[in-house]
C-alpha cells in the first residue's frame, strides 16, 4: 500500500511542473509590462526598459518558468507583488488557510448531510422521502450557489439582521458563507449518492443475495451501499473544482479575504506574479487533495487494496 | 406417482411483466412438476420464458413490473405464490437455491468469496452453529466445489470466470438444499472450463440427491445430465416428456425438431447449417393461434385460429394440432 | 436426415423481423421524451427563452440597456421600462433581454465546440492507442489537475474578456468529460468483431470511427452536450459575477446581480430578475437533458 501512496506522490511532481508550464505560457500570450508596473506611469522609457531586462522579463517563455521554479525551491520565494510590491507568499499564505476553514467547512457539512440523503432517497423510492428531496435537489443544480448567497444575504443579514454579510471575524461570520457554499454542494452530493445506490440495487449480486434469503434490508445496506459508496468517494475528488468555484463566488459575496478574491483582486490589476503563485498554490493544493481522495480509495476498495497490498 | 412424491407441481401458471407502455406475456399456462432427486431440463431459445420461470419460483420477478397472473406453485405441499414473504425468505437458499447465469456480475465485489458463502449459513442458521461451525461448513464447501479453503479471503476479482462460478455453485449448495435451479450456468464460461464445470454439477448432485432444474438452450448438456425435459417455446411448455422420450421417440414438436435439425453433425456432408427460419413471437403481441404457426413448416390452417391443446401418451405430451389431429384418427 | 423447412408466412431473417416490427430507435426515443411531461415544460420554455433571444432587439433597444442616465438611477417600473432601471440609470428589461443572447449563444456556442474538441482527441486517444494515447491521457491529467475556474481565471487574465476567448476558456474547462467517454467507448468497441469485419469490408479508420463508434455513443454525448448548456450558463454567470466575463457595459446576468447587490435593500427586484433569468434557463435545459437521459435508458428510472 505504501507504493502505491509513494506512486502517487511522485505523480505530483510532474504535475507541479506541467502546471506552472501551462500557467507561465498562457500568461505569457500576452505580453506584459512589469517594469511599467512596478515603477509606475511616471519613469521614463530607460528606466522601465532596464527594469523589464532585470526581471528578466525579455527571456523566452521556459527560461521565465524555468527560474521560477528554481526561485521556489531555493529561495521559497514565489516574487514579489506588482502593485503591494511585497512578497507574494507572505500576503498568499493567510489568505489561502482562510479559503482552506471555509472549504473544509462545506465539504464535511455538504457530504454529512447529501450522501445519507441520497441514501434515503434510493431506499424509500417514489415515497415522499425521495421526491421531495429529489426535487428540491434539482431545481438546486439549477441555481449558482452566489444566488443562493445573495438570498441568504438578503433575508437573514440584511433584512432580519441574524447575521453579518461580510468579513469572517467570529463565528456567527461563518454561518451565512457556509449554508450559501454547503446548499449547492450537498444537492450534487444527494443527487450522485441517490443514482449510484439505484444503480448498485440493480446489480446482479443484489440479486444472487436475494436469492439466498438475505432480508431486504440486509441487501441494501451490507451489498448495495458498500457498492455504492466507492464511486461516491471519487465523485468527492471529481467536486473539488466546483467546491473551489463555490468559495471564489462566496468571498467575492461576503467580502471575505481568502485566496478566492485574492486572485480576483489581482487579475483587475494585472499583478502577474500574484496571479500565478495563486494558481500555482491553489493547483498543487488541489493535486494533494486529489491524491488523497484516490488514496483513500485504494484503501477501501478491495479490488484495489489487494492489488497494492500483495505486491507490498 | 403420487402427489407426496412430486417435490415440486407447478399448474396453469401464467406470468407477466407490466410496464406503462406494454405488457409482457412471459410464462403461459405452464404445468410442470418434478420428482424427488429428479433433474427436470428446461430447454429454449433466449427469450422463451425460461428465466422468469425460475425466478417466479425463488419469488424473485421484479416487484413492480412481475406479476403471477393465474396458476399455482406447490413446493413440498406449501404453495409459494402466496407465502407470506418471511416465510419465502427460509425457503430461498435453504430449500431452494439458485444458480445465475452470469458468474461475473453474481458476486459482490467488496465482500470475500468466504464471507459469502457464510452468509447463507448465517442466514439459515436454524440449527444455531456457533461461527467456528459456520466457517468449518465453508471450508467444506469450498473442498467440495474444488477451491482450496486458503482461498476464502479472497475477493471475487481474483478468481477467474470459471473458478467464480464454482463460488456461486458453493454457495447455493452450502444449505444442502432440495431443489437446486441452475440457469445456464455453463453458457458464460469457455468452452473448456463448461465441462468441468457441468461435470462437478452433476457429481454434487448425484452426492447429495439434490432434485434440479437445469435450464439452458443446449440439448447437448440435456442428454447428459437430465431425466426429464420439458421444451419451451414463446412462455409455453410444448413438449414434455422423459429424456428418452424427447431424445429416442420419434413423435416430436415441429420446434423441436427444428432444434435437433439445427445442431452441426460431425458425421454428414452438409454445406449449410439448418437453423430454424424466423424469430420468436414479440412477447408483448403473441400470435392467436399456434404460437410456433408462423415459423412452422407443418401449419395447418387450424394452427393460425385455435391455440392447439397437449397430446399426451404416456410420459410423453406434445402440444401441437399435428399429434391431437392423429390421435383421433 | 435433415429436413429443410420453408416457413409460409414468413420469409427468411430480414431487418424488420429483428426489430419485431417496432419503430426504430431514435422514433421511440423521441417518443419517450415527448410523454415525459417535465421535458416537454422544459423545451418550452427554452423556446420561450430563444424567441427572446432573437428578438431582443425588439423587445428593447440595446442602447436603453447600456447607456447610463443618471436621472433614472433606480427607477420603478414604468411604460418606458418595463422592469424599471438599475443603479446606472440602465433599462433593466433590455439588459436581460439582451444578456440573454450572451449567455445562451456562449454556453451552446461552448457546449458543441467542447464536444467536437473532446470527442475528436478522445478519438483518437482511443483509435490509435500505444504511445498517442498515453501522451493525449497524461497532458489531459495535467490540465485536469488545475480548477476549471481557476484556468478560466488565468485565461481571461491573460487575454482580456471577449466573447472569442470566452468560448476558447469555457471549451478547455468542459471537454475533458468528452475525452474519456469518447475514448472508453472505442477502446470498447475497437475490440468487438464487427471493427474487425469493417476493417477486414476495407473501411479506413475514420470512416470505421464516424459510422460505427459514434453512433453507439451518440446518445450519452447528445445527453451531456444539452445538460452542459446549462451548467455552461451557471458557470458563465458565475465569471460575470466576479466580474471576469464581458467588460461593462456588456449586459450580463451575473453582472447585473453583482451591481445590484449593492442597493439590494432599496431595490430588492433588481437582483430577482437576473436571478430568476439564470436560474430559469439552467433549470429548462437541466428538465429537457434528464428528460433525454430518461428516454434514452428508461431501465434506469425503475
Amino acid at each position: 500500500m505504501h507504493r502505491y501512496i509513494i506512486k502517487r506522490l511522485l505523480f505530483l511532481i510532474p504535475t507541479v511542473l506541467g502546471v506552472t508550464l501551462i500557467i507561465f505560457i498562457v500568461m505569457s500570450i500576452t505580453p506584459g509590462n512589469p517594469g511599467r508596473m512596478i515603477l509606475g506611469p511616471n519613469a521614463n522609457a530607460a528606466e522601465v526598459e532596464a527594469m523589464n531586462e532585470e526581471l528578466g522579463y525579455n527571456d523566452p517563455v521556459v527560461v521565465r518558468w524555468f527560474n521560477y521554479l528554481k526561485d521556489i525551491v531555493t529561495k521559497g520565494s514565489f516574487g514579489q507583488s506588482y502593485s503591494t510590491k511585497l512578497d507574494v507568499f507572505d500576503e498568499l499564505w493567510p489568505r489561502f488557510l482562510v479559503t482552506l476553514r471555509l472549504a473544509i467547512l462545506v465539504l464535511i457539512l455538504s457530504i454529512s448531510i447529501g450522501v445519507p440523503l441520497g441514501i434515503l432517497s434510493a431506499v424509500k423510492q417514489n415515497s415522499l422521502m425521495d421526491t421531495i428531496p429529489t426535487m428540491i435537489a434539482f431545481f438546486l443544480a439549477a441555481v449558482p450557489s452566489f444566488v443562493v448567497g445573495i438570498l441568504l444575504m438578503y433575508i437573514f443579514a440584511l433584512k432580519l439582521n441574524w447575521f453579518p454579510s461580510f468579513g469572517l471575524k467570529s463565528a456567527k461570520h461563518y454561518v451565512l458563507p457556509v449554508i450559501a457554499a454547503t446548499i449547492c454542494e450537498l444537492s450534487a452530493y444527494l443527487r450522485f449518492t441517490k443514482s449510484s445506490m439505484l444503480e448498485a440495487i440493480r446489480q446482479d449480486y443484489v440479486r444472487t443475495a436475494r436469492a439466498k434469503g438475505v432480508a431486504e434490508r440486509t441487501v441494501i445496506w451490507k451489498h448495495a451501499l458498500k457498492n455504492a459508496l466507492l464511486p461516491v468517494v471519487t465523485s468527492i475528488g471529481m467536486r473539488f473544482g466546483c467546491l473551489l468555484a463555490g468559495m471564489v463566488t462566496t468571498e467575492q459575496l461576503f467580502s471575505i479575504p481568502g485566496v478566492g478574491s485574492l486572485i480576483v483582486e489581482s487579475i483587475s490589476t494585472k499583478d502577474e506574479p500574484m496571479i500565478i503563485g495563486c494558481a500555482v498554490m491553489v493547483s498543487i493544493c488541489f493535486t494533494l487533495l486529489m491524491i488523497g481522495v484516490d488514496v483513500i480509495y485504494a484503501f477501501i476498495d478491495p479490488r484495489i487494496r489487494a492489488k497494492y497490498s500483495k505486491g507490498g | 406417482m403420487s402427489n407426496t412424491e412430486k417435490m415440486l407441481d407447478i399448474k396453469d401458471l401464467s406470468v407477466i411483466y407490466k410496464t406503462d407502455l406494454e405488457t409482457v406475456y412471459a410464462v403461459n399456462d405452464v404445468t410442470l412438476s418434478l420428482e424427488k432427486g429428479a433433474t427436470l431440463g428446461l430447454v429454449g431459445e433466449t427469450g422463451a420464458g425460461k428465466t422468469t420461470l425460475a425466478l417466479t419460483l425463488m419469488r424473485l420477478l421484479p416487484e413492480r413490473t412481475g406479476k403471477v397472473t393465474s396458476g399455482s406453485i406447490t413446493f413440498e405441499g406449501e404453495s409459494i405464490v402466496d407465502l407470506p414473504e418471511a416465510h419465502m425468505r427460509k425457503i430461498r437458499g435453504d430449500k431452494i437455491a439458485m444458480i445465475f447465469q452470469d458468474p461475473m456480475t453474481s458476486l459482490n465485489p467488496v465482500l470475500t468469496v468466504g464471507e459469502q458463502i457464510a452468509e447463507a449459513l448465517q442466514v439459515h442458521n436454524e440449527a444455531g452453529r456457533s461461527k467456528e461451525e459456520i466457517e468449518a461448513r465453508v471450508d467444506e464447501t469450498l473442498t467440495l466445489v474444488g477451491i482450496p479453503p486458503a482461498r476464502k479471503s479472497e475477493y471475487p476479482h481474483q478468481f477467474s470466470g470459471g473458478m467464480r462460478q464454482r463460488v456461486v455453485i458453493a454457495i447455493a449448495l452450502s444449505c444442502e438444499p432440495d431443489l437446486l435451479i441452475a440457469d445456464e450456468p455453463t453458457t458464460a464460461l469457455d468452452v473448456t472450463i463448461q465441462a468441468q464445470v457441468l461435470m462437478m454439477i452433476r457429481d454434487l448432485r448425484d452426492r447429495l440427491g439434490t432434485s434440479m432444474i437445469m435450464i439452458t438452450h443446449d440439448l447437448g448438456i440435456v442428454a447428459q445430465t437430465c431425466d426429464n425435459v420439458a421444451v419451451m417455446y414463446a412462455g409455453e411448455i410444448i413438449e414434455l416428456g422423459t429424456a428418452e422420450d424427447i431424445f429416442t421417440h420419434t413423435k416430436h414438436h415441429p420446434y423441436t425438431d427444428g432444434l435437433f435439425a439445427s445442431l452441426p453433425n460431425l458425421k454428414s456432408k452438409t454445406t449449410r447449417l439448418q437453423p430454424i427460419a424466423g424469430l420468436m413471437p414479440d412477447p408483448t403481441n403473441l400470435p392467436k393461434g399456434c404460437k410456433f404457426a408462423p415459423r412452422c413448416g407443418k401449419c395447418m390452417e387450424i394452427c393460425k385460429e385455435v391455440p392447439p391443446e397437449v397430446y399426451t401418451d404416456g410420459t410423453h405430451s406434445i402440444r401441437c394440432h399435428l399429434f391431437h389431429q392423429e390421435k383421433e384418427d | 436426415m435433415a429436413k429443410t423447412y420453408t416457413c409460409p408466412a414468413s420469409n427468411m431473417l430480414d431487418g424488420e423481423d429483428i426489430n419485431f416490427k417496432r419503430p426504430s430507435q431514435a422514433k421511440e426515443i423521441l417518443r419517450r421524451l415527448k410523454k415525459n411531461r417535465g421535458a416537454m415544460i422544459g423545451l418550452f420554455l427554452l423556446i420561450c427563452i430563444i424567441l427572446v433571444v432573437i428578438f431582443a432587439d425588439v423587445i428593447a433597444s440595446y442602447e436603453a440597456g447600456v447607456v447610463q442616465i443618471a436621472d433614472n438611477k433606480l427607477a420603478p417600473m414604468s411604460s418606458e421600462h418595463p422592469l424599471g432601471c438599475d443603479s446606472y440609470g440602465r433599462d433593466v428589461l433590455s439588459r436581460l433581454v439582451h444578456g440573454a443572447r450572451n449567455s445562451l449563444l456562449v454556453a451552446v456556442a461552448s457546449s458543441i465546440s467542447s464536444c467536437l474538441f473532446g470527442c475528436t482527441l478522445g478519438a483518437i486517444a482511443g483509435y490509435f492507442g500505444g504511445k498517442v494515447d498515453m501522451l493525449i491521457m497524461r497532458a489531459l491529467d495535467i490540465f485536469m489537475s488545475i480548477p476549471d475556474l481557476l484556468f478560466t481565471m488565468v485565461v481571461v487574465a491573460a487575454l482580456g474578456s471577449s466573447i472569442p476567448v470566452l468560448i476558447i476558456a469555457m471549451t478547455l474547462a468542459y471537454f475533458t468529460n468528452y475525452v474519456r467517454l469518447v475514448r472508453s467507448g472505442v477502446l470498447n468497441l475497437v475490440d468487438q468483431e464487427y471493427v474487425e469485419a469493417a476493417r477486414a469490408g476495407g473501411s479506413s479508420s475514420a470512416r470505421i470511427i464516424i459510422s460505427h463508434i459514434i453512433p453507439n455513443t451518440l446518445g450519452i454525448i447528445l445527453v451531456n452536450v444539452t445538460l452542459n448548456v446549462s451548467s455552461l450558463v451557471i458557470y458563465q454567470s458565475t465569471l460575470s459575477f466576479i466580474g471576469l466575463s464581458l467588460p461593462a457595459p456588456a449586459p450580463e446576468w451575473g453582472s447585473m446581480l453583482s451591481s445590484a447587490r449593492v442597493d439590494m435593500l432599496r431595490a430588492p427586484l433588481l437582483v430577482l430578475f437576473p436571478a430568476l433569468a439564470i436560474v430559469l434557463t439552467a433549470f429548462s435545459v437541466n428538465l429537457l437533458g434528464d428528460g433525454l437521459r430518461d428516454a434514452m435508458d428508461p431501465r434506469l428510472k425503475s
